[in-house]
Formats: C-alpha cells, structure tokens, sequence
C-alpha cells in the first residue's frame, strides 16, 4: 500500500494504492485509480519549457508537450529544446516538434508573438 | 600616465564636494574611486539628515563644520535641483535626567550659532510634532533639513565633470609613491600622477595614510541598522524626531526621507571594517520599541527595507582635517563620522585653505558651470506632465511603477556625466527600485534598459559593485 | 484642463481579471469599455506563467498561462466594444471616477468612467518586507522576477539556488531553473506545512528529489558581493531554535514568501481597504465601498487558482457593466464575520436584495485541517454546512449558499471550521 496525492487536479485527493491487487481508495473521481497506478508504475507528465526566438517583444516563446510524456523522456526533450530557434511571428498551436521522441506527443507553441 | 594637479581619493560627499569646489578653478582635478559608483561608503547608508548643529561640542571641527556645511548644504541644493527638505527636529526627553541633556544641547546650541534653537515644554512639543508619544515631558527643537545623500553626491560630482574633473570608477588605491614633489597613485584601474592629494576615503581614510607611511590614526567603525517604511508611513511624522542620547549612543531616530518614505535607526556597534554592513538579526529588531517610544504609532508591518551604515570615527573624536604629518602635500578629510553629511562642503573648503596652504594656487575659472537640471515625472503637475511627455514621449513610459520613474528618466541618468553601470547606481540616481517592491517588476527593465544604453550585454550588469552579477547566463546554453 | 474622454466602463489592468472583467461587461451591455495596461502585452503575469494546470475548471482542461491569456485575449480583442491600451500606466484614480494615465503612444491623459473595475493583481513579498538579516549581495531575488528572466527574457539567475517559501511560483521555479540546468539545493518553509499546491510538491520537487524543509528558515545571508551562502535553522513558530542552524552554499535566494495586493491607486481613491486581504472591502457583486468603484483578482485577494479569478472577475465586470447603465446595486448591507479558523472572507459584505441565485463566498482556513465542518450561521439560526475531507491555508475554499437559504437573514453571517473525528 502506497499513499500518494493525486496530480490531475488542485484538489490533491491523498490516494492510497494498492499495487498487488491494483486497486486505489481515497479517490474523489474515476481519474483518480488511473492515475494513481499509473504513477507507480509509468509516471507521466507534461513538459512545459521556453525555446529561443527572434523578433519578438521577448527572448523566449513559451512551449509544451501536447499530452503527457513518459517522466524519463523529460531531460532528452530538454536537449532538443535547446537547439530551437524561432522567428517571429508565431502562433498559439504551431507545432515544433511531431511526435517528440516517438512519445506520441507534439511539442507546440503557447503564445501568440507578433513580428515586431 | 595621467597626471592632476589635485587628486582627490574616494567620492563620497566628501570627495565630491571637493572636486566640486576646486573644478571651479583654472587646475587639472582628477578623483578616483574604488568602487564601481560614486557615493557608495558612509554616503550611501546614513540618516540623510542635515543636522542643525547643536550635538558636536563647541569649538571642534565637528561643530564649526557642521554649521557652515548645512548653510552650503542649502545653495548647493538649489543650484544644482537635488532633493532637500526643510523641517524641524526634536530631541525628545523623557525623564528630568533627559530633560537636564535638552537644556545643555540647548546651551551648546546657542554656543554653536544655530538659529532658531529652542526648549519646548510638553504641551509645545505635542503641537510641534502631534505623533510623538504624549508622555515627552519635552524636546529641544531646532530648525533643519533632512536631503538625498545619493543625488547630493551625484550632483556636485557631476558639476565637477563638467567643469572639466575627471571621476575615474573602479580604481582601488593599491599603493602611493613619493618622488620629487610628485604622487603616483596605483590603483586597480590604473596609475595616476598628481601634485596634491585629499585623502577622502572614508572608512579607508587611515589604510590611505599608511601608504605614506604615515599611522597618525586609526579610525573605528561604527555601523547602525535602519527600517525604511513604506511612503502609507512616510507622513507618520512631519519633523525629525531623535531621543536624548545616552550610554547606548545618540539614539534612535525617526524621520521622514526626501522620497517619503520613513526611516527609523540606528543603533550603533563597532564592525571591523566599512565593508561590515549586514544586518543583524539579534539586535535589528530593538530598533523597533526604540522607535516606538518615541512614535507609539508607527507600524513596523509597513516596512519595505532595512540597511545598516558604517561612518568612521577618529578615536579623538574630531574630524581630522590637516595634512599628513609623513607627506604634507597629502591633506587628509578623515574620520568623517556624523555630522559628516551635514558638514561636506565646509569640509571641502576647509580642506581646500589647507592645499591653499600647502602651496597650492587657486585662480577661478571663467564660465563655471553652477545648475542641473532634472526631470523628476512624480513631481511634475498635469499639464507640465503632459507637456515633458509630447517632448520626449519616454517620459510617458513608467518603468519603476512603484515611484513612478520613466524610461525617460532613466535614460537621462544613464547619460549624464557619470555613468551608473549596475541596478543600484540607477536606484540612486532616478529612485527606480527603491519603492515597496524593491525593484520586483522594474529591476528586470532596468537591467535591460542598461545594458542598451551602455551597449553591454545584460550578463555584464551588476546590482552593485563590481563582482555583484545578476545573471548567470543564458537559458538554453548551459547545459 | 484635460478633454475628458468617457467609457462606460474602464478596467485598470489586463491581466486575467481585466481581461474578465472587460469581456463580462461588454457580454452585460456596456457599449464603450477601456482596458488600460501597464506592460507592454495584455495577459498579466500569466504570460511568464509557462507552466500548465490553468482553467482545469473554467475551460475543463490543463491549459498553460499563456494559453489561458491567449484564449481571453481573443475574445477581447474579437470585442469591438472593448478598446485596449498597453503600455499604459494609471497614475490616479478618483472617486468621482477619474482615470489619469500616461503612455508613450497617447502621453498623458485623464478619462471619466460610468464605472471602474481594479484589476492591477498583486506583487511579490520582498526581503525587506520580511527582515532576513545578514549581507546585501546581488542572488537574492523573489521567485517572480526569477520567472520573468528565465521565461521572458532568457537568462539564468543563479547556478546554485535554495528557494525560500513553499508557496506555488517557489515550487514552480524549482522545477524550471532545474529543468534548465540549475541546480535546486532545497525549499525552506517556515510554516509547519507547504503553502502549495499537493500536485506542485510532488511534480517541482520530489521528481527532482529536492528537500523540503518545513518549520525552518533561512537566518543569515552571507556573501560581498555575489550570494555565497545562506545560514538555515529549524523554528519554535517564527523563532529560530538555537543549535538547528546549518549552511547551505549557493549563489541563489529565491524568495517565494508571499503575495500583496497591490492596492495604491485603490487607497489613493478612498477605497477602504481590509487589512486581513489587504484588499478592498467588497461587496457580493464585487463592488467596493465606493459606489461605482468595483474590484477582481488578485487586487482583492491573492487566489490560488486563475479560474476563480475569471469567474469572480466576470461578476465585477457584469456588476460594472450594470451600475455604468444606471442600475445601482443597493440594499441593506450584511457584514460576514470571520469565525473559528477562518482568515478572511471575499466578500466581506453582502446585500441579499442582489444575491440571485447564490451567495458565492471565498475564504482560507488559518491551518491544514482533516475532516472539517463549515458552518454558516447567522445569530441562532443555521443557514448551511459544508463537509470537507481536507483543507489548507494554500488552497483557497469556495462556498456556494443558494439564496433561498438566506431569506431572512438580516444579522451579521459567520463562517467558522471545526476539525471532525
């Protein structure tokens, strides 16, 4: 038995799991058993980072992946982060990355930044 | 090599005041400094005070300086546009014992010459400065001024650049060497020679003589901590309200600033150099029942800053102003304790008789620049709002939002003659940052309005003196 | 004088809550609205929010800040009604609603309103506001600025970085200086418990195995120039415990101990101003105590979560709009009076004539609780309880009290918690 705090929303329902018989109690929604076996066997989470871009009324443009990654996956994506540079103008959406790291998730962009 | 007829050692207010009054003359005044800004020792953390006179005892340098300072305090404020108010001051007495001080400061006062000094009873000190705790059985009063020690300093230093003195930043004295009538001074920027040299080094004052191997004194120094006060408390008081000193030191004291906000300090502990100015956990508190006494109302939860101060002073007391018994072409201004800040210009020209003596000739220049002029946005009413913003529109754009200091202001500061490399030199200069959020949303603008401006990349900006780095380096490149 | 140019309504600050604010008036009637910002794009601090886990109620998804901002931003500006100016900054307001601001573009300029909503959200506590003691080197800085380098501008602030205050921008930046190349040392609290967020404890800080120390702080900042170190003891409530004390070496202080409203224009206009919120006192429709003054976000109180600043900040803006076009909110006011283990309320005041179908009420509780009760009562009588299996200072509550359970309520209403078996 494990106790953990559910993730998926602020509300932080204190969740305890039971992996042999993969069962969860504590749980306020159905989301909660999901998450909360998935947590101890294959945690996932979304990657929100900046990459670098010119021309706009700042340095970085905000980005993210466009669904949960494989925790590990995380530092790798970083990496290749690194290596972005974008022009102004870009768009809420534009997707930089496809299928980042065969993760299934895009990395995209998440402002709006006119030319300026 | 460089050489000066006079170079002045140090700029603080007491090295810039005397490169202010010898620019006006037909010599070559050089002054080096070993920070990275001007005004950055005792001058930078004080009370900000110009002091009316009636502490220092009657006949010392101290007192006669100090009289004389604030007169010259008041013309060079108003030439040259820095921030200075009038108003009166009380020291407070609680006990008969503190009453009997009152009546001999009072004595002293009048020995000294300060006009308009006198004893108030309870019932006069209460319409004097209502906020004082009731319970004072009465004050001294005596008329003075609290100022902008940052801008004060900045002003006269900049006046002697461009009367034609050369302010050399980052040039820590290493060492001096004598030979035929001639100094040359190694400092971390460079060597320079010269014919005289003023010793206004402050808390380095006696580290400077011993480079001529002169140890006549060896000043202590003293810190005191202060609150600074959010401006909802600047009003909490309209007069200088100090306590009867006693055998824990002169005693707190509280006061409005220039930018109006309310400081309440100090108290006094010896550190081991002018470098000590941390704040102290155990005994910073303290000041806050001291403060009290005096205000019962103020509320220490409005504070936005505190800060402690180092001034040096010489174990005979006195300032010590006559030149170096080793290296008489060396005048020392040392041991400038209080009331250092209220007395500079007089220190100045005392120091300057003394070169005089030494055989330095003075012949005034022709067409010597004497005003400044400065935009300050806050101060401005509607229409001249309005008008200094069609002129130039970046004096529409509020950088500091705290207290209301433009881009345009910023700007201006940037490029006057003395240029601020790091976030506090534009926080003395324009205020920027020095509000309630303490630079929270503008340090950020600053530092990139900066490092345009001097054409540097924002990782060389400092907050303070050279080594203070902000940044680290770029994201996406570190790893 | 000034030509005076009027809007129905004008909302100062285009963060999330103007922006809420402007759109819920334009939706209510108000045919000329003026959003005026201070920075230099509308969407407030959330556009150096880059993380996600916003509008998770308003928008049912886990959006980033930027996204929420944009997604407002769109309707804004889709408005025909709603004129924007950035760049902008009020320097006064007036009770008689007038607006004085000055940009660069349009210089300086006065408005008249029909009413005004303050949305200028709030700032970050400081050193200063707090006292650390010790040097004054460069390193020490508050989370938010922290933020806005690294995610607006670019630049690293620190190598090496102890972050003070559990709070969620802290916990959020431990995770981004970390993911960026930083190394994160450990997370000070002082309280006996993390002021953030559950899920940011465990995604900013047990994923990257960062400490969290809680009932200790930091006592001394050491170092000339760049931080160099910083002095840690356990507290007896705020009082350090001599013999705890440890150092930690590092380059960076982040400073996460706190958010204030930011309320001088508010104090400039008379508003009064609760000194338990460090808002404006308010009312249900979020009006302040100056009649056609009204108030949203984080200017009231500081909000954990954005969606409950859009949908209080919707009902100031719908509020606005109403009171612009004539239809003064009135009535008996009631006050709500702060109970056991409640630390404030938002509003503070509510005049039941304008409740139409609920009463919403936000609070926090003063410490984590298990099981608890809420009770709302008024004298003897018992108007509703609330069943809640947690609760903590971080995270703000929301009760509704549908308005049939407040007919006849006319003394003072308290809420209070008390701890369940």
């Amino acid at each position: 038995m494990k106790n953990i705090i559910c993730t998926l929303c602020p509300k932080g329902c204190h969740l305890s799991v039971d992996l042999e018989n993969m069962t969860v109690s504590g749980n306020n929604c159905p989301r909660g058993v999901k998450y909360g076996i998935s947590e101890l066997t294959a945690p996932m989470r979304t990657l929100t980072s900046t990459v670098k871009i010119d021309g706009a009324i700042c340095r970085r443009c905000p980005v993210r992946s466009s669904a949960d990654v494989p925790r590990e996956s995380v530092a790798e994506i970083m990496k290749l982060l690194d290596t972005v540079q974008l022009t102004a103008p870009v768009s809420l959406g534009d997707v930089i990355f496809e299928n980042v790291l065969g993760t299934g998730a895009d990395i995209i962009v998440t402002r709006n930044l006119k030319a300026i | 090599m460089k050489h000066y007829d006079v170079l002045i050692i140090g700029c603080g207010v007491t090295g810039a005041a005397t490169a202010y009054y010898l620019s006006k003359n037909q010599l070559s005044v050089g002054v080096v400094e070993g920070c990275n800004d001007i005004g950055c020792g005792a001058t930078k953390a004080n009370s900000a005070i110009l002091h009316a006179g009636y502490d220092p005892e009657p006949g010392t340098l101290c007192a006669r300086l100090n009289i004389e300072g604030i007169k010259l305090a008041k013309e060079i404020c108003e030439k040259l546009s820095v921030l200075r108010r009038e108003l009166p001051s009380l020291v407070l007495a609680f006990t008969e014992k503190d009453m009997e001080l009152v009546h001999k400061l009072y004595e002293q006062g009048i020995e000294n010459g300060v006009p308009g000094i006198r004893v108030l009873n309870n019932a006069e000190t209460l319409e004097a400065e209502p906020m004082v705790n009731p319970e004072v059985l009465g004050a001294l009063y005596a008329p003075s001024a609290i100022v902008d020690p940052w801008e004060y300093t900045c002003a006269m230093a900049e006046t002697a650049v461009r009367n034609g003195a050369e302010v050399n930043l980052s040039c820590k004295v290493t060492a001096i060497e004598e030979k035929d009538g001639v100094y040359t001074v190694r400092t971390t920027g460079g060597d320079f020679t010269a014919s005289y040299l003023v010793n206004a080094a402050g808390s380095y004052a006696s580290e400077i003589a011993a480079m001529v191997g002169d140890h006549s004194f060896t000043p202590l120094h003293r810190c005191g901590q202060y609150y600074v006060l959010d401006k909802s408390e600047g009003a909490r008081v309209n007069t200088v309200v100090f306590r009867c000193p006693d055998e824990n030191g002169k005693g707190v004291l509280v006061s409005p600033t220039t930018h109006g906000n309310l400081i309440v300090g100090p108290d006094a502990y010896i550190v081991k150099d002018g470098k000590t100015v941390g704040t102290v956990a155990e005994t910073l508190h303290k000041l806050k029942p001291s403060g009290k006494k005096s205000v019962p109302s103020i509320d220490f939860s409005k504070t936005i800053h505190e800060y402690a101060g180092v001034r040096p002073i010489a174990e005979d007391s006195d300032f010590i102003i006559r030149p170096s018994e080793q290296s008489a072409h060396l005048i020392h201004l040392a041991g400038i304790k209080s009331p250092g800040l209220s007395a500079a210009p007089a220190i100045a020209l005392e120091g300057i008789k003394i070169l005089c003596e030494q055989g330095l000739t003075l012949t005034p220049k022709e067409n010597v620049i004497d005003e400044r002029k400065v935009i300050r946005f806050k101060r401005l009413n509607e229409e001249e709002k309005a008008a200094v913003v069609k002129e130039n529109p970046l004096y529409g754009q509020i950088v500091c939002r705290c207290e209301t200091v433009t881009e345009g202001e910023i700007i201006d500061a940037i490029h006057r003659p003395i240029v601020p490399r790091s976030i506090d030199g534009i926080k003395r200069r324009t205020s920027a940052g020095i509000g309630r959020c303490q630079g929270g949303f503008c340090s950020t603008r600053v530092h990139e309005i900066l490092a345009r401006e001097l054409g540097v990349s924002p990782l060389d900006i400092t907050l303070g003196d050279d080594g203070s780095y902000i940044l680290t380096g770029e994201t996406k490149e570190v790893r | 004088m000034m030509n005076e140019k009027y809007y129905d309504v004008i909302v100062v600050g285009g963060g999330p809550a103007g922006l809420a604010a402007a759109l819920s008036a334009a939706e209510n009637g108000a045919e000329k609205i003026l959003i005026l910002e201070r920075d230099n794009d509308i969407g407030g601090i959330l556009n150096q929010c880059v993380h996600n886990g916003f509008g998770l109620h308003y928008f049912k998804e886990a959006l980033t800040g930027p996204e929420y901002a944009g997604r407002f931003a769109e309707l804004v500006k889709a408005h025909d009604n709603i004129e924007i100016c950035c760049d902008t900054m009020v320097l006064n307001i007036s009770a008689d609603r007038h607006v004085s601001c000055v940009s660069s573009k349009n210089g300086y300029q006065v408005f008249r309103a029909g009413a005004i909503v303050l949305a200028m959200g709030c700032r970050e506590r400081t050193r200063g506001a707090i006292a650390i003691p010790g040097d004054r080197p460069s390193g020490v800085i508050t989370a938010g600025t922290a933020q806005r380098y690294v995610n607006i501008s670019g630049y690293l602030p620190g190598k090496k970085v102890v972050i003070l205050g559990s709070g969620d921008i802290g916990l959020i930046m431990a995770r981004r200086l970390t993911l960026e190349g930083a190394k994160v040392l450990a997370c000070v609290e002082l309280a006996p418990h993390c002021n953030g967020l559950a899920r940011n404890i465990v995604q900013c800080l047990d994923d990257f195995g960062i400490p969290l120390y809680l009932s200790h702080t930091v006592t001394n900042i050491v170092g000339k120039d760049r931080l160099e170190k910083v002095c840690i003891s356990k507290v007896d409530g705020y009082t350090p415990i001599p013999g705890t004390e440890f150092e930690i070496e590092c380059d960076t202080l982040l400073l996460s101990v706190g958010l204030i409203p930011e309320n001088e224009l508010t104090r400039n206009a008379g508003v009064g101003i609760d000194g338990r919120t460090n808002g404006a006192y308010v009312y249900e429709n979020m009006e302040t105590d100056t009649a056609g003054i009204f108030a949203c976000g984080n200017v009231v109180h500081v909000h954990d979560l954005v969606d409950y600043v859009t949908v209080e900040s919707m009902k100031a803006g719908a509020s606005a709009a109403k009171f612009a076009l004539g239809n003064k909110a009135d009535g008996n006011a009631i006050s709500i009076s702060n109970g056991n283990g409640v630390n404030y309320t938002v509003p503070q005041r509510v005049r039941l004539e304008n409740v139409d179908k609920a009463l919403e009420v936000f609070f926090r509780t003063n410490k984590v609780r298990g099981k608890s009760l809420i009770k709302v009562t008024s004298g003897d009588k018992e108007i509703i309880t609330f069943k809640r299996e947690h609760m903590a200072p971080g995270e703000m509550e929301k009760l509704i009290i549908p308005a049939k359970m407040l007919a006849g309520v006319t003394d003072t209403i308290k809420i209070e918690v008390e701890d369940q078996a």
